[in-house]
């Protein structure tokens, strides 16, 4: 009976290392609200009955994950979904069966407070579940994984939209999806360009094309649209709520690469009825914003359970298989292989869950300023001080989490396939699918080269600064990890070095040395975050060892090159990219 | 409308993962060496009764007897949607063999009075028997259904199953109310879902209660644990989680047929068979073939 839970080390230990007590405190409302009302024959008494709940419900998740999701993976890949003639989608049998496994089990709400029939977990419990689902099948994480849909109505939706349709979102009856990309407005949402128009009740009716739609298929769709007539920009754009109908039909099916279990639509609105969800004109600024920072979370963590599985696959292999009368993990390239591998993930892993731990303190600490603001102005004062740095924070950590974890996904994808070699080329192992799979991740949600351009404005304006500061007053009993720190302290400075210099070159040489930038300061924080593993356990002393270390010599190499002013790839771009090949 | 149900589930020793000394130098299994779970096909036997209740309606109550600590086993099937949980726990109870396990459940089927359907999983993987279903119906004096992988069709007082016969399966009809045995390719067990595991983590029943004000409270005396036990004990009431607990003059059971008095099994002795033969025999598809096969079958005891 694999449990994809209970069987993943590194999940359980971060599970332990985590202070969990204290999100939970925090999403909890420190226990106070559990006296009464709907749901609380299941809410928790105290952080450690919390813990315990989130024990229980990913123990559930990662049953499911091993011994339902995952053996039917394989030919859900194979088969896909069906598009019908009528506009409309059949998923797969098996989708449908992973569905009801999820919703039966009570997982389809599972960021919802409880009044709504959620289990109001923490984003923490919830990137852990992504990760989990993801390695049983990426596919299926883009229905699971789209919770934010009803996170997002819960936000920002009236009461009386919230009551209609969160309860059915909770007990997994409609699934929901973000209807935003269109043909011409991909990267830049801002050009969006469905119309949305009100009739002469005044009930808005939406109409136009979108594609590329992550299950456009579904019940209840998020549509973003232009409200206003006669503008360009992102403030012209409101958020709808359209439920599926004959006006909204599904025009055609793509075929993907990979993720064939998730159903990519183009879909069309045919002046389809649609509540509007907040107040006009901040639906791209404000609603889409949030919702993207949550789905790139999901993203990550897509991307964790993908390299998860990949890894498995080739860790394995390296073990069993012999060439040369000794298993190929005896020779030191192989070993080299796969140890990167399974570092690299770590290091996406603490990456992401620290993200969703910071995640969990912005969400909450708002909540409690939109929702019960204490009465002493002081307090108000240092609640709105600490939700500025928290963004501010957030803004650098989710874009760099979903960076890295989808370029790490990819990497582990493909050396899993190299660590089979003809073997991991061929449809006889999963790890084709696993790399088929990974491919996307760097690209939806915010290519990685977005990513990049929101996370180095982090990087460069103070937030990474005050973030390592954090880390750099820790002090170490042990030698060896206090001069492991000694040294990313130093990294740090020479980091700074060439922030002090990108700055000087202005923004379009901040873009060009980005990624540089942003590797960078990755690597410092992931290397802290090593050192807080380290010191709890023999094995994360060793990885955080050999992390670091490698990762010295890199920061290193990055910022001589960022400080030598070269822009050649912007000034002698068509000498370096050769002639324009005829199309 | 609806079918109301009784499933009979059994805590056993994981012999699927067997650590330590399994089996006591006198010969019995020695539990402390073995993690304990959930009997494997009587999962399947609550699916079908579960799955019965999702499609028709009525109600699933699960019934197991044992020790405090098979309590577990009836969490496990709250979690997964049982309507009503029953522990028979009594000392006098003990070393039961399969006849007086059977005679004590059909005693506890009994006094729960109304139901439709009784599922047992085919076998428990500590003994292996696939005696007690069986041997439950002939107690109750209702109709039996073994090997059950599918319903084909429950209508009015009549059901219609089809069993798994080893090689082949058959359709067996039968009126209700019916006990039926069911095997592992029945179905696919539902997961524990999140909120009822949330909530009914907390069900105890109250011989559970107490053993844990007894070592929570090891100085105190008999009326204090008492009374602590009782005030705990109304707090899980208050909060609907109690998990009945019965003994055997609560079933009204004749003693003479409980325990070790009312078990006449004797277990010879433990052996742990491997089987050697490879290949086959052939028999030759003629009278005279098969009545030679029979009769070596009646020699070596495998028939009769």
């Amino acid at each position: 009976m694999p449990n994809f839970f209970a069987d993943n080390d590194d999940i359980l230990f971060l599970f332990n290392h985590i202070n969990l007590a204290q999100i939970a405190t925090l999403q909890e409302d420190d226990f106070a609200r559990v006296k009464g009302g709907p749901g609380a024959e299941y809410a928790p008494r105290d952080a450690a009955d919390a813990i315990d709940n989130f024990r229980r419900i990913l123990t559930i998740v990662g049953d499911i994950a091993g011994e339902y999701v995952a053996p039917r993976a394989e030919q859900i890949d194979r088969e896909g979904n069906t598009h019908n003639q009528d506009g409309t989608v059949t998923l797969h049998p098996l989708v449908e069966q992973n569905l009801k496994d999820l919703a039966r089990a009570d997982l389809m709400g599972f960021t919802l407070p409880r009044k709504y029939g959620g289990l109001n977990c923490p984003n923490l419990i919830y990137t852990m579940a992504n990760e989990i689902i993801s390695r049983a099948d990426a596919s299926l994480m883009n229905i699971f994984g789209l919770q934010g849909i009803a996170e997002t109505i819960n936000a920002f939706a009236t009461d009386q939209i919230k009551d209609e349709y969160l309860p059915r979102f909770a007990r997994g009856e409609v699934t929901g999806a973000m209807v935003l990309t269109e043909p011409d407005a991909g990267s830049d949402l801002q050009a969006v360009s469905l119309r949305a128009w009100q009739d002469e009740d005044g009930a808005w009716r939406l109409n136009g094309v979108k594609r590329f739609i992550t299950n456009g298929c579904g019940d209840i769709l998020l549509t973003l649209a232009r409200s206003e007539p006669n503008t360009q920009d992102g403030r012209g754009l409101s958020l709808f709520l359209n439920e599926r109908s004959s006006r909204i039909r599904v025009r055609h099916l793509e075929e993907k690469l990979g993720i064939h279990g998730s159903p990519t639509c183009e879909l069309v609105f045919d002046d389809a009825p649609g509540k509007l969800v907040g107040e006009r004109q901040l639906g791209l600024i404000r609603y889409v914003f949030s919702l993207m920072n949550g789905a790139r979370v999901g993203i990550a963590a897509q991307s964790l359970g993908i390299a998860e599985a990949a890894f498995r696959v080739a860790r394995r292999y390296a073990y069993t298989r012999k060439q040369f009368g000794v298993s190929i993990e005896r020779l030191p390239a192989v070993a080299e292989l796969v140890t990167d591998m399974r570092i690299h993930l770590e290091a996406a892993r603490a990456l992401t869950y620290e993200t969703s731990r910071v995640c969990d303190l912005e969400y909450n600490n708002l909540r409690v300023l939109e929702t019960n603001p204490p009465t002493d102005p002081a307090e108000v004062k240092k609640r709105k001080e600490l939700a500025r740095t928290l963004k501010r924070l957030n803004g650098m950590l989710t874009p760099m989490s979903k960076y890295y974890a989808s370029e790490m996904c990819v990497k582990v994808a493909s050396d899993a396939i190299q660590v089979l070699g003809g073997s991991g080329y061929m449809k006889d192992y999963p790890v084709e699918r696993h790399l088929r799979d990974a491919r996307i991740t760097t690209i939806y949600e915010g290519t990685s080269q977005l990513q990049v351009v929101a996370a180095v404005r982090g990087v460069c304006s103070g937030a990474f600064e005050k973030y390592a500061e954090q880390f750099e007053q820790a002090t170490y009993s042990d030698a060896q990890l206090a001069s492991l720190a000694a040294s990313l302290g130093q990294s740090r400075q020479l980091i700074a070095k060439a922030i002090a210099f990108t700055k000087e070159c202005g923004a379009t040489y901040m873009d060009l040395y980005g990624r540089k930038l942003v590797d960078s300061a990755i690597a410092i924080i992931v290397g802290y975050l090593f050192l807080g593993q380290a010191t709890r356990s023999e094995r994360k002393k060793a990885v955080a060892k050999r992390f670091i270390q490698t990762h010295l010599s890199n920061i290193r190499r990055d910022v001589e090159l960022i400080c030598s002013g070269d822009r050649s790839v912007l000034e002698e771009y068509a000498t370096l990219a050769g002639p324009l090949p005829p199309a | 409308m609806g079918f109301d149900t009784i499933v009979c589930v059994k805590q056993v020793p994981d012999t699927g993962n067997i650590t330590g000394d399994a089996m006591k130098p006198d010969g019995t299994v020695n539990r402390a060496a073995l993690p304990a779970i959930f009997n494997p096909e009587d999962l399947h036997a609550l699916e079908a009764a579960l799955d019965l209740r999702d499609r028709f309606g009525g109600t699933v109550t699960a019934v197991t007897m044992g020790p405090g600590g098979a309590c577990e086993v009836l969490r496990e099937c709250l979690y997964r949607g049982a309507d009503r949980v029953i522990l028979i726990s009594d000392r006098r109870a003990a070393a039961s063999d399969t006849l007086a396990t059977s005679y004590i459940l059909s005693q506890a089927v009994r006094k729960i009075g109304r139901y439709d359907l009784v599922f047992c999983g085919r076998q428990a993987i500590d003994g292996d028997t696939a005696q007690v279903g069986p041997q439950m119906a002939e107690k109750l004096g209702i109709p039996q259904i073994t090997y059950y992988e599918k319903l084909v069709d429950l209508s009015g007082q009549t059901i219609r199953v089809r069993r798994n016969v080893g090689n082949g399966w058959e359709i067996l009809e039968g009126r209700l109310p019916i006990l039926v045995t069911v095997v592992d390719t029945a179905n696919k067990p539902r997961p524990p879902a999140a909120k009822r595991v949330m909530r009914f983590k907390r069900a105890r029943s109250v011989g559970e209660v107490g053993g844990q004000v007894g070592k929570d409270m090891p100085q105190a005396s008999d009326a204090q644990k008492q009374a602590q036990a009782a005030r705990l004990f109304e707090a899980v009431r208050a909060a609907g989680m109690v998990i009945e607990q019965w003994d055997l003059d609560d079933i009204k059971a004749d003693l003479t047929w409980c325990g070790m008095a009312g078990s006449p099994t004797k277990v010879h002795r433990v052996q742990s068979i491997v089987l050697t033969k490879e290949g086959f025999t052939s028999v030759p598809p003629t009278a005279e073939g098969v009545a030679k096969m029979v009769h070596e079958l009646i020699v070596d005891h495998t028939l009769g």
